[in-house]
């Protein structure tokens, strides 16, 4: 394996006259009235890492499930090793050596590792026997691929990235020789992603074919041989990753050029809004998932949470907005403690001048099936302006939900349209105008980014900062380490439920971060160090 | 003491009668939940069975051919539930009460058109119904104490139906954690996704649970009509159905622990029929309407909770629909 | 995605409209082929049926009669879908209701009549809504089916009302279990006395005033459900509990609110069968009605418009049913709840065999004429 001046690993060139290991041409796919890939064609060369990037709802996962044959495609020709094939179905697929590790893991929780990779691929009728067979197999994959895992563990009970090793195990146990990777780092610590990057090298160098589907151009760069960049449906271009740059890549993938920073003054933060002391929050099933949390946030400041996804911080921020119930500790609002007992912390925090735009919008933080106007007043519907003595005040309603719309640039900013039929980027603009039209004095604001489109992003971030200059206080929750470090003025880190670090993002870089959210506690400073 | 001896015998003997409707109809939903469909509708398919065993029963004068029919009108009903709730992701309760309704409706005025009874049957002859299995030495151990009571009233003289159900329990664990269909069915109730990216199709796993489902209803309503009695009437499953369900959440989707609740089940309402104006010392007389509630209440109370928590399959009532 | 505009959806007529009317048909031909199987002329039997419900003035007034239950039980449906529960109780709910409005008539059925009747009717709303809220709070608190224990009051109601009535409401010496005859008070009037009252002849019907009722719930099931708060929170619950819940919603209460009025209105079956028809207690006069509820409720697509005239067509289909199974001797009462079943089925449970197609066709009619411009 040869690597590259930067020290990327790359792959020997390959022979021309070796046709390449998957191929699509002009795939057309409709989902009802949305386009969603359109003339698209890729080639694979055998034996290479092949990145696919482009935003959220670009086409990429739908491309690789018509090659995986979870759906038909319309139109089109796919090519497996030079020889066309019509792939019906998963199994037709892995038939012919393509086997998908996707992005929400396709695992049966109650079921043990070899239950799981044994499903769909028994040899008989009787259990016992598959099992037995797998069990031997999987010893073999584990020496080969340096894939560990216990056979008997209850895959429910396993961490995230050993359960993607029982991902990649299941298509490697069925044969695959091209494996596809959807958006494979999503849940992972850095040294994870790491570990999972060695993998995909050791399988390359055994010859297999692999395609990553990501939107982070951090993995394109580092990892693969080729990229193809994908938008609104098509394929906008194939290149080789040594002959590019990220920020190519990132123009290409929105059309334009693209700030990866938003550009903002210095803070200058107040008095303390929000103290959060000796907070512990523990879940439904028993698990104390905010331990013992102590951290406070001034007026004319954005305070970020950095973690990997499922460390705490949903709850936490869940406990702050009061709609978690908290088992421990103190929340203090300009000095007024919250109470714990749900719907009435809600209210209150909303009544105290607290905004909430929940992490997932369309579980929890709008009605898809409502008409905007009444999304645009969730939480806030039993206030005076809404409503007479019994009955609610609809004109109102639609003149100050429309209102919000067009200060908020939702599009189109119709309040009479059902909540669904926005785009993503337009139901968080929804939210955020909702949220932000009250004139919080403190801002809780979880993944505020996810599934929008650039455009959107930038007007999100910009109006995030002007909060933060008119002496609001923010509370940013994201797994996107980006856009913590583009917008946050304070950096708390969260692992495992507690705070392991905090750092002033000026002097914040990936590295440091990355090593606390995977656990590496910041060195206390002494006076000896300081 | 050995009146009440003789009285648990008896009682025990009752029971198992009673209960093996309820089996069969608990372990067709059983089959049903696990693979992730809710079915209100057994005791429609229940009754439908009912209604076709003990018309054909009567015209063919066979038993046999009466459980075929009860079969063929049993699973037919079950594959209406499955197209409208896998084929076309249809409310899954809602199905299942259309079903229910559609065949009390149905029952007695095919009853009515055909032998102008009122909206029963004739009575069938001895002839077509399933006969009492006697063990051998029944009769000549009847009169030992205890074992032989046991032995001659509670084992033996049972119909083949009543062992059916019974075996019904280790057949059914058996099923579900040793075979392929087995894996398969648990996988779909929990995560068809998962499913269906092995390959395997979440529809066909599905239809197949119905089919089984269909199957085991529809013996219990044959036997209803047919072997408990020798004749249909109109709502003769009395929300059975219903009972049966509760049961399986009792039981916890597990084939021993179903059984066992059918079996307390059946014990309340054997209890009701024996217990009928008898003065008890110390309560008096129990009005009939409180035994008969009992099971209504006892679901009541165990779906509240008061009888521990049951987790039910992942993917319950949930149609599955390929996210994008 | 190509285009920043809204995705083009199927216009409005075509979800509540169109679709639901073919869902009907489809019922309705199902039946007609049943109807032939048995041997009779199933065109013959629907201006027999057509004629039985609406062709002589008491035909109407009785069809109304029945309407005015099944837009109790309707809404009753209704209101629980709104929190996406099943309330499949409306039987043993409105046998309920009508105890409490039947106690109230035999205590205080000597009272001037306008007083009786209003307090009868808050007993009825009373009953009805306890047996509501007893699996609503089952299911906010403990989490216990909804639908499994609906159907299990509906039991219990029915041997509690068995029990009463044999043991302690009957009147002495009489066969049936059944209590003794209203005073007058308790009477609510029939509408063609009042109709007689300014000259008009409507034959002599059961229709009574509890129809006036029905229409006035109706209304005001619209405006609450659509312009109230709490009507907002039980909606959103229904929903998404939890957006409902981000929303300083507690999804417990909107349950039980929700439950409670359900079974509220299908309590006041029991106004209409008992003060305004039977002027007396007895057992049995739920007749079905709580299941049309949920054939109306599905069909009327939990609007109270639609339930209106989903209510007023099963009214037909019960009346004309009478007099069908009186013309068509070999075609028994019951082939109306067959009827029920299946429109149930179609409006329900096979509600997605045709909605897609039909929304499809007219998104891609949409879509050409812009795409023309």
């Amino acid at each position: 394996m040869a690597a590259s001046d930067d020290g990327r690993i790359v792959s020997p060139p390959t022979d021309a006259a070796t046709p390449p290991a998957l191929e699509v041409i002009g795939i057309e796919k409709w989902f009802g009235t949305v386009h969603a890939n359109s003339n698209v064609s890729v080639r694979v060369a055998p034996g290479t890492i092949h990145g696919v990037i482009g935003e959220n709802g670009a086409g990429k996962s739908t491309l690789m499930s018509v090659v995986y044959g979870y759906y038909q495609a319309d139109s089109g020709e796919i090519r497996v090793n030079g020889e066309a094939i019509n792939i019906k179905s998963p199994q037709h697929a892995i038939s012919h050596g393509i086997g998908m590790v996707h992005q929400h893991f396709m695992l049966v929780d109650t079921f043990t590792v070899l239950e799981n990779i044994v499903l769909g691929a028994e040899n008989g009728r009787l259990l016992a026997p598959s099992l037995a067979t797998a069990r031997d197999e999987l010893e073999r994959l584990e020496r080969d691929y340096n894939l560990e895992v216990d056979p008997e563990a209850i895959v429910g009970a396993l961490p995230v990235g050993v359960q993607q090793r029982v991902e990649i195990l299941k298509a490697l146990y069925r044969g695959a020789d091209i494996l596809i990777l959807d958006e494979p780092t999503g849940v992972l610590t850095p040294q994870e992603v790491d570990h999972l990057f060695r993998i995909l090298a050791a399988l390359r160098e055994q010859g297999k074919t692999i395609i990553l589907i990501t939107h982070k151009l951090r993995e394109i760069m580092a990892l693969t041989d080729e990229v193809t960049v994908m938008r609104g449906g098509e394929v906008i271009t194939q290149v080789k990753t040594a002959e590019t740059t990220r920020e190519d890549l990132a123009a290409m993938m929105v059309g334009r050029t693209v700030l990866l920073r938003v550009a903002k003054g210095d803070a200058h933060p107040g008095e303390a809004l929000l103290e959060v002391e000796s907070l512990s929050v523990v879940d439904r099933t028993g698990i104390t998932r905010v331990k013992d949390v102590s951290f406070s946030m001034r007026a004319g400041e954005i305070l970020g949470i950095a973690g990997v996804a499922g460390n705490g911080q949903s709850e936490l921020l869940e406990a702050l907005a009061g709609i978690f119930p908290i088992q421990s500790g103190h929340i203090r609002i300009k000095g007024e403690e919250i109470s714990s007992r749900t719907a009435e912390a809600s209210r209150k925090l909303r009544a105290a001048g607290v905004a909430h735009v929940p992490e997932d919008r369309q579980r929890m933080g709008l009605v898809t099936s409502f008409e905007a106007n009444e999304s645009g007043i969730l939480g806030y519907h039993r206030n005076e302006k809404y409503n007479g003595r019994v009955l609610m005040d609809y004109r109102a309603t639609i003149a100050d939900v429309g209102r919000q719309m067009e200060e908020y640039d939702v599009r189109p900013p119709l309040p009479r349209l059902r909540t669904g039929a926005f785009s993503g980027g337009n139901q968080q603009k929804i939210v955020l105008g909702r949220e932000m039209d009250r004139d919080p004095d403190i801002l809780l604001v979880g993944q505020p980014t996810r599934g929008v489109d650039i455009g959107a992003i930038e007007f999100i971030h910009r109006r995030l900062v002007e909060m933060r200059d008119h002496g609001k206080a923010v509370l940013l929750v994201s797994v996107e380490l980006d856009e913590i470090m583009s917008l946050s003025d304070r950096i708390l880190v969260m692992f495992n439920g507690e705070i392991v670090g905090e750092v002033v993002a000026n002097q914040a870089n990936e590295q440091t971060l990355g090593l606390m959210m995977a656990g590496e506690r910041q060195p206390k400073r002494t006076a000896a160090n300081s | 003491m050995s009146d009440a001896i003789t009285f648990i015998v008896l009682m025990f003997d009752a029971m198992l009668r009673v209960s093996t409707p309820l089996i069969l109809a608990a372990f067709a939903g059983m089959f049903a939940e696990r693979s992730g469909l809710v079915d209100i509708g057994l005791e429609g398919k229940m009754l439908g069975a009912a209604f076709a065993a003990a018309t054909i029963a009567l015209v063919t004068d066979s038993a046999w051919l009466g459980l075929v029919a009860g079969l063929s009108v049993s699973i037919g009903l079950a594959m209406i539930h499955a197209f409208a709730c896998v084929t076309h992701n249809g409310n899954q309760v809602v199905s299942g009460m259309a079903l229910n309704i559609m065949v009390a409706g149905l029952g007695p005025v095919l009853a009515f058109n055909w032998f102008n009874q009122g909206s029963q049957t004739p009575m069938i002859n001895e002839a077509a119904r399933f006969r009492p299995i006697h063990f051998p030495f029944a009769d000549r151990l009847a009169d030992i104490p205890v074992i032989g009571e046991v032995y001659s009233e509670i084992i033996s003289g049972h119909n083949i139906i009543v062992y059916l159900a019974i075996g019904m329990v280790p057949l059914a664990a058996w099923f579900i954690y040793r075979t392929r269909f087995g894996l398969r069915l648990r996988a779909v109730g929990e995560n068809p996704e998962a499913v269906d990216t092995a390959g395997i199709s979440v529809s066909g796993m599905r239809y197949r649970a119905m089919l089984v489902c269909g199957i085991l209803c529809g013996i219990a309503g044959t036997y209803l009509s047919i072997a408990m009695n020798t004749f249909f009437v109109r709502d003769m499953t009395a929300g059975m159905g219903y009972l049966a369900l509760a049961a399986l959440i009792f039981g916890k989707w597990k084939p021993l622990p179903t059984l066992l609740a059918c079996f307390l089940f059946a014990f309340s309402q054997a209890l009701e029929a024996r217990l009928q104006g008898v003065d008890i010392p110390g309560v008096g007389i129990v009005p009939v309407q409180v035994i008969q509630a009992l099971p209504y209440v006892l679901t009541v109370l165990l779906l509240a909770g008061f009888v521990g928590k049951a987790i039910p399959p992942r993917a319950s009532g949930i149609p599955y629909v390929k996210e994008k | 995605m190509k285009g920043l505009g809204a995705p083009i959806e199927a216009p409005r007529w075509v979800t509540h409209l169109l679709v639901p009317a073919i869902n009907l048909a489809l019922a309705l031909i199902m039946s007609g082929l049943l109807i032939l199987a048995l041997g009779e002329d199933p065109f013959q039997a629907i201006s027999i049926l057509a004629y039985g419900a609406f062709g002589y003035p008491e035909a109407i007034g009785y069809t109304l009669y029945y309407t005015t239950n099944f837009i109790f039980t309707g809404l009753a449906v209704a209101m629980a879908f709104h929190c996406y529960l099943f309330n499949i109780g409306g039987e043993g709910q409105a046998y309920l209701g009508g105890l409490g409005a039947g106690l109230i008539a035999l205590a205080i059925g000597h009272w001037p009549a306008p007083i009786v009747i209003i307090i009868a009717i808050m007993a009825a709303a009373l009953f009805g809504g306890i047996w509501g809220f007893i699996p609503g709070w089952l299911q906010a608190k403990r989490g216990s089916h909804i639908v499994i224990t609906t159907i299990m009051f509906n039991f219990i109601a029915a041997i509690l009302m068995t029990y009463l009535m044999v043991e302690i409401l009957i009147e002495p010496g009489q066969q049936a279990a059944e209590s003794r005859d209203f005073e007058s008070g308790a009477f609510l009037p029939r509408i063609h006395d009042i109709l007689a009252l300014i000259g008009i002849d409507a034959g002599h019907s059961a229709l009574n005033l509890s129809f006036v009722l029905a229409i006035l719930c109706s209304v005001g099931f619209w405006f609450f459900v659509w312009r109230t708060r709490w009507g907002y929170e039980i909606r959103t619950v229904g929903q998404n509990e939890s957006a409902g819940i981000y929303g300083g919603i507690l999804p417990s209460r909107a349950i039980i609110v929700a439950m409670c009025i359900s079974g509220a209105l299908a309590g006041l079956v029991g106004v209409n069968e008992i003060l305004g028809v039977h002027h007396r207690l007895l057992l049995e006069f739920t007749a079905g009605y709580g299941f049309v509820g949920i054939a109306v409720a599905l069909m009327g697509r939990n609007h109270p418009f639609g339930i209106f005239f989903a209510a007023l067509l099963f009214g037909a289909l019960y009346q004309g049913g009478n007099d069908l199974a009186f013309d068509m001797p070999s075609i028994r009462r019951e082939m109306v709840v067959v009827i029920q079943g299946l429109v149930i089925l179609f409006s329900g449970a096979l509600e997605n065999m045709f909605r897609p197609r039909i929304e499809a066709l007219f998104v891609r009619r949409a879509q050409a004429a812009t795409a023309a411009e």
